[in-house]
């Protein structure tokens, strides 16, 4: 696919690689690493034309742990992030049209232009946002699968959070909980190396998230976050877990972000050979040469990525036209009665 | 009418609601097994099982958390956090979330939460647990602040608290569980959360109070009516949102008020209500208003001390005097 950033892997692709999805799904799944991807750029673009405001943190890099987390999951199976949201919006089935007006403030956004980017949300595709204080979606997951457990719907969280989030109190008082009372929720800990501009080694007792888990007695495994079907298998595993009513389960997805910890991050904290290491893992490359592995023909990959650019361009077009909201809307939905 | 203690008032409340509605729950710290802290649970295990009366462990964080979460998701859960001092460990849970999860989602996600807590001085606890800070909640719009004075409005108020689908802080003051009061039966009992009472009338000065100054307050003013300075003495029951209309009506009357709480007077619901007075009935002043409140100096433990922090019926006598005079 052409984007600003390299994608391509490396690694000549090998015969049989046999996959547990369809050659229809893994299509379905390239075109949303590639929507996100697409998306992100797009937004970065607009930021820097101050058509998007606020702070903003791109998923770039990360693709793969959105897409392979959300694809493992029931439709009825609740999603909640925190800031770094917008691919799980769109992993979520969010359209980038109604993404995109949100990120630029219009009436046609997910929450009416109020949340912005670090607050999409849509209760209809059980996506409950995009919440900005570290670790609290941590708490707040936590409640939603109270909720499930408590009305036997069968239904799993997945609660998602940077390395940076294991060190805070809700991190900690969540998964005690959750334990306690056998909750069905999956814990994950997308390790992407840095929280904010601090490398984990500096500011983490252990650098392994899984470990943290060891402690309240909840079963955890590690994926490649930079591998779809790695995370994928895994996911599903860890819902299977939840599902049967095992109690919570603990997923460290070791993955990487390619921009910096929000827009204008311009901090060297990090080596230009090291961001280059990663992405010669690009996830996105690496599943181009798992679906040309599974037989799946380059003129449709190519389809895929022309089909995407016109959805993004339409969705920037889609927000440019939509209204910023009346003045008057700062009074409503403060409270309800 | 049964007369009933408040905490016995608040477990019938709470049980009477469970009995109605299956997606109310109770969380907190000792509110199961041991019935609560203070009695406010007592039964409620018993009746209606483990499933719906949770004990947690001390972690206010996901107390709150929790509640928040299984509110946005469709439960209404009634969180106790054993006191407001332990609240601050919950206070971005409760500000940050449960007071913008409707609004800042474009009013996708619904709270319908109560956090009961206990607030309040005079158990000789020392400084970081004797503090009535409800007013800090009632900062944020988005959260409704209730704090009733006795038990028939803990009642009526309590039960309008977990059927809003707005999150509630619904603040009870530690010394006043053991108080008796006549409560109605009806098990459809409810007070409008928002409205503020008048407790008594007279035409010397207006005195505001609410939670456990309403009593004080009621009793400087029988006090004070023995020298014939008569007061009107207006409940708040609710700090947000403030209820100012009877205020106004009686302050064009008498022209004098006095505020009284049990917080610090610096920021406080005093400073707000002499505030919105000297906005709209600037005309009707007649003498500067005057706030009664706990000294601005941390609470002592020892006995004395306390009690001399804390506002008693005679700063209230006091305060009056100087006022109308």
């Amino acid at each position: 696919m052409a984007t600003t950033t390299p994608t391509k892997s490396k690694r000549a692709a090998t015969e049989n690689a046999a996959t547990p999805l369809s050659n229809e799904e893994l299509l379905r799944l390239y075109k949303q690493m590639v929507e996100i991807r697409l998306f992100e750029e797009k937004c970065e673009e607009l930021y820097q034309k101050g058509k998007i405001g606020g702070f903003m943190h791109l998923y770039i890099g990360q693709e793969a742990t959105g897409v392979g987390t959300i694809a493992a999951r029931r439709p009825d199976d609740n999603i909640i992030t925190g800031y770094r949201d917008h691919g799980a919006a769109l992993a979520c089935g969010m359209s980038a049209r109604v993404a995109m007006a949100e990120m630029m403030g219009r009436v046609d956004g997910c929450s009416k232009g109020k949340g912005g980017s670090m607050h999409l949300a849509d209760i209809n595709l059980k996506f409950w946002g995009g919440h900005a204080i570290v670790g609290a979606q941590i708490a707040l997951g936590t409640g939603l699968a109270w909720a499930e457990q408590y009305k036997k719907t069968g239904a799993v969280t997945l609660a998602y959070f940077g390395d940076g989030a294991s060190n805070i109190g809700y991190f900690h008082e969540s998964l005690n909980l959750a334990k306690v009372w056998n909750l069905p929720i999956v814990y994950i800990c997308e390790n992407n190396k840095y929280g904010m501009w601090t490398p984990v080694e500096k500011v983490s007792a252990t650098t392994s998230m899984a470990h943290k888990a060891v402690s309240y007695d909840i079963p955890s495994d590690i994926a490649d976050g930079m591998d779809l079907l790695d995370v994928y298998a895994k996911t599903q595993k860890a819902i299977e877990h939840c599902r049967n009513g095992n109690g919570p389960y603990f997923l460290e997805i070791v993955t990487y972000r390619y921009r910096g910890h929000s827009m204008g991050d311009q901090r060297a904290y990090r080596t230009a050979e090291e961001i280059k290491k990663w992405q010669a893992d690009d996830p996105i490359g690496k599943f181009e040469d798992v679906l040309l592995k599974a037989g799946i023909d380059p003129t449709a990959i190519d389809a895929v990525d022309d089909e995407v650019k016109a959805m993004i361009e339409d969705a920037v077009a889609f927000a440019d036209a939509s209204p910023f909201p009346a003045l008057d809307e700062i009074y409503t939905d403060i409270t309800i009665e | 009418m049964t007369t009933l203690t408040i905490a016995k008032t608040i477990a019938t409340a709470l049980a009477e609601e469970m009995e109605r509605d299956r997606n109310i729950v109770v969380l907190g710290e000792e509110v199961a097994a041991f019935g609560g802290t203070y009695g406010a649970t007592q039964g409620l295990l018993d009746r209606f099982g483990p499933d719906r009366v949770k004990d947690t462990p001390i972690s206010e964080g996901i107390i709150a958390g929790a509640a928040v979460g299984a509110a946005m998701n469709g439960l209404r859960p009634v969180a106790e956090i054993m006191g407001i001092n332990f609240a601050f460990l919950a206070m971005d849970m409760i500000v940050n979330h449960a007071a913008k999860v409707h609004s800042m989602f474009g009013g996708q996600f619904r709270c319908p939460m109560v956090l009961r807590t206990t607030s309040g001085g005079g158990r000789q606890l020392g400084s970081t647990h004797s503090q009535t800070v409800e007013h800090l909640y009632a900062h944020f719009p988005g959260l409704k602040v209730v704090s009733p004075s006795n038990a028939r409005d803990m009642k009526g108020l309590l039960k309008a608290a977990i059927r809003t689908d707005d999150p509630v802080m619904f603040v009870e003051q530690a010394t006043m569980y053991s108080e008796k009061g006549d409560v109605p039966d009806d098990v459809d009992f409810l007070l409008p959360i928002g409205k503020s009472e008048v407790k008594r009338e007279g035409r010397h000065c207006t005195v505001v109070a609410y939670s456990k100054m309403v009593g004080v307050s009621l009793k400087a003013a029988a006090e004070l009516a023995k020298d014939g300075i008569e007061c009107t003495v207006i409940d708040l029951r609710t700090l947000r949102p403030l209820d100012m209309d009877p205020i106004v009506d009686s302050f064009k009357q008498t022209n004098h008020c006095v505020t009284v709480e049990e917080s610090w007077a610096m920021y406080g619901v005093g400073a707000e209500v002499a505030a919105r007075l000297y906005e709209t009935c600037l005309d009707y002043v007649d003498a500067p208003i005057k706030r009664v409140a706990t000294k601005d100096v941390p609470l002592a433990y020892s006995g004395p001390l306390e009690r001399y922090a804390l506002p008693s019926v005679d700063d209230v006598v006091k305060a009056v005097r100087e006022t109308v005079n």
